[in-house]
């Protein structure tokens, strides 16, 4: 029991080394040793350093955001499959940027336009979802479904009007994909407070696995815990897809990973799924740059083949 | 003391509740009875403070419940549910540690003291040999006492048990009655919805009767539970059991 939180904690050191050794390019291991210290020729500096480093870490917050979000959407929603692609995030994204890419914008305008349709999506499912009388997690999975199947529509709409020489470009958003990832340090950021915000209510999610009302009784203010949470977890997917663009799976397997593991109270679930999904992921991204080097798959594709016999195999020892 | 005041309840457009006077008093054991669907759970839910009612008013210790924060309400009435879907998945100690929520919120230290108390209660219901088993494991009874010690541990002054006898067998209905009885002798509130009249009239010193279409009744055990109350109340003959029917003793 003791020894889960242990490995997963021990894991996030190893797999970011692991990300960091091992590329396309092959360093050699005294090159490399050289290049980590910060010695040695300038060019393998610049691969582990300015290269590798910055990639890893993305691929860290990315996975760590998602697993968080995911973690959050199961006690919020009180169901076992929910994950952060039901707030229509993923697809929002998608619709605003590839409708940036067909309209000719630079890169920072797709950027925007991508977090613009990621904040549309999830506003408009959490304000379908608050009601009078507080939040009803129903509605939270119907309007996400019902989202996520329209910005799907208007995806496949521009993906046939567009002309062939942007659809590369377009696959991004639509695989997901850390390689044009940048810099890290805002998602970290968002992983951290996430992570700070999510562990501080971590003992009244706890309660509200028994229902809402035996909740209120218990003393917790329900409503604004479930704004806090789904609050939480929005920002948390939104970062990630802005980060990596559609990543499948890790949001949805990480949090069952543990609880099959023993792990159930949130203050050890919420941080140990933030350190597991960022760990999985980034071992997931090396793999990615590396089996078919020097080309890349997206790292989307490889979650998804990783992600769904896990999946598959979780569901024979769910309840 | 928690005190209802003109009390109206309606669910569904039907009216359960016309205007109730209710007073419940520290070392008072009530019970609760009606038929189904005669507003016994939303009256419990209204008195916990997790439905407003229609009309009237509802005080704790003379002030209004809404007036209350919640987390001083969770010190003061603990309420335990008729239905309740979990998904918890832990050990049964740490279901029944939930109830200690309203006392102790520190994610870092062990509560130690709330510990020994759950172990106290899980032993009293009988489920001490559980406490480290998964909730899920455990049978419909088995659960309905984990719930019980659950909603014990808050150690409120006033205590609402929504049918806290479902699925106990004699035994554990006796007992369950013992420890809800020597809570309102320490000076607790006690207020149970219960379709065991046998049960009301052994352990409960006052009775509160839900009729049909709003009207309701209330005094001493003595005086309510009397052949042609309890007829009336569930529309059925009675009769006075021969040999071959039990209640525990």
């Amino acid at each position: 029991m003791k020894t889960v939180p242990i490995l997963v904690v021990a894991l996030v050191p190893a797999s970011l080394a692991l990300a960091i050794a091992f590329g396309s390019v092959d360093l050699g291991p005294a090159r490399l040793a050289d290049a980590i210290m910060g010695h040695g020729d300038e060019i393998a500096r610049e691969i582990v350093w300015g290269v590798r480093a910055p990639r890893a870490l993305a691929a860290f917050a990315c996975g760590g955001l998602l697993a968080l979000a995911g973690a959050l959407l199961q006690v919020l929603l009180r169901n076992p499959l929910a994950d952060p692609t039901i707030l229509g995030v993923s697809g929002g994204a998608a619709a605003g940027a590839l409708a940036a890419i067909l309209l000719g914008i630079g890169a920072a305008g797709v950027n925007l336009a991508a977090l613009a349709g990621a904040s549309v999506a999830a506003g408009a499912v959490l304000a379908f979802s608050l009601g009078r009388s507080g939040w009803n997690p129903y509605r939270v999975l119907l309007a996400g479904v019902a989202l996520a199947s329209g910005f799907g529509a208007l995806v496949g709409m521009m993906l046939s009007l567009a002309p062939s020489s942007q659809v590369q470009g377009m696959l991004f958003w639509l695989l997901g994909d850390l390689s044009p990832a940048g810099d890290p340090g805002a998602a970290l950021a968002v992983l951290a407070a996430c992570a700070a915000i999510a562990f501080s209510q971590s003992a009244a999610l706890d309660v509200l696995i028994l229902g809402e009302d035996k909740a209120r009784s218990l003393g917790v203010a329900v409503t604004r815990l479930q704004s806090i949470a789904f609050g939480c977890a929005a920002l948390a997917t939104v970062a990630a897809v802005l980060l990596g663009g559609s990543i499948g799976f890790v949001g949805l397997v990480v949090p069952h990973l543990l609880r099959l593991s023993g792990v159930h109270r949130h203050a050890a679930l919420l941080p140990l799924a933030a350190c597991l999904g960022g760990s999985l992921l980034a071992l997931a991204d090396t793999l990615a740059r590396t089996v078919v080097a020097p080309a890349e798959l997206p790292v989307g594709v490889l979650t998804a083949m990783i992600g769904v016999p896990v999946l598959l195999a979780l569901l024979t020892r769910l309840r | 003391m928690l005190q209802a005041t003109g009390l109206g309840l309606s669910a569904g457009g039907r009216e359960l509740i016309g205007a109730l006077d209710l007073a419940l008093a520290p070392g008072q054991f009530w019970s609760l009875l009606g038929r189904n669907g005669s507003g016994k759970t939303s009256l419990i839910l209204a008195l916990a403070g997790l439905r407003f009612p229609q009309r009237g008013t509802i005080a704790l210790g003379g002030v209004p419940l809404a007036a209350h924060r919640r987390g001083e309400l969770a010190r003061r009435v603990a309420v335990l549910l008729q239905d309740e879907q979990t998904d918890f998945s832990g050990s049964v100690l740490d279901y029944v540690m939930l109830g200690r929520y309203p006392h102790s919120r520190s994610a870092w230290s062990r509560d130690e003291e709330g510990a020994a108390a759950a172990r106290r209660w899980l032993a009293e219901l009988d489920l001490a040999d559980r406490a480290a088993q998964d909730y899920r494991t455990l049978s419909g009874g088995e659960r309905q006492r984990a719930r019980i010690a659950q909603a014990l541990l808050q150690d409120a002054e006033i205590l609402l048990l929504d049918e806290p006898l479902q699925h106990l067998d004699l035994r554990h209905q006796a007992q369950a009655m013992r420890t809800f009885s020597r809570c309102a002798s320490g000076g607790k509130t006690v207020l149970a919805a219960l379709h065991e009249p046998g049960h009301a009239a052994r352990h409960c010193g006052f009775a509160v009767l839900l009729y049909d279409a709003g009207r309701a009744s209330l005094g001493r055990s003595n005086e309510m539970l009397t052949q042609a109350n309890l007829e009336a109340l569930y529309q059925c003959p009675l009769e006075a059991a021969g040999t071959r029917s039990f209640l525990p003793s």
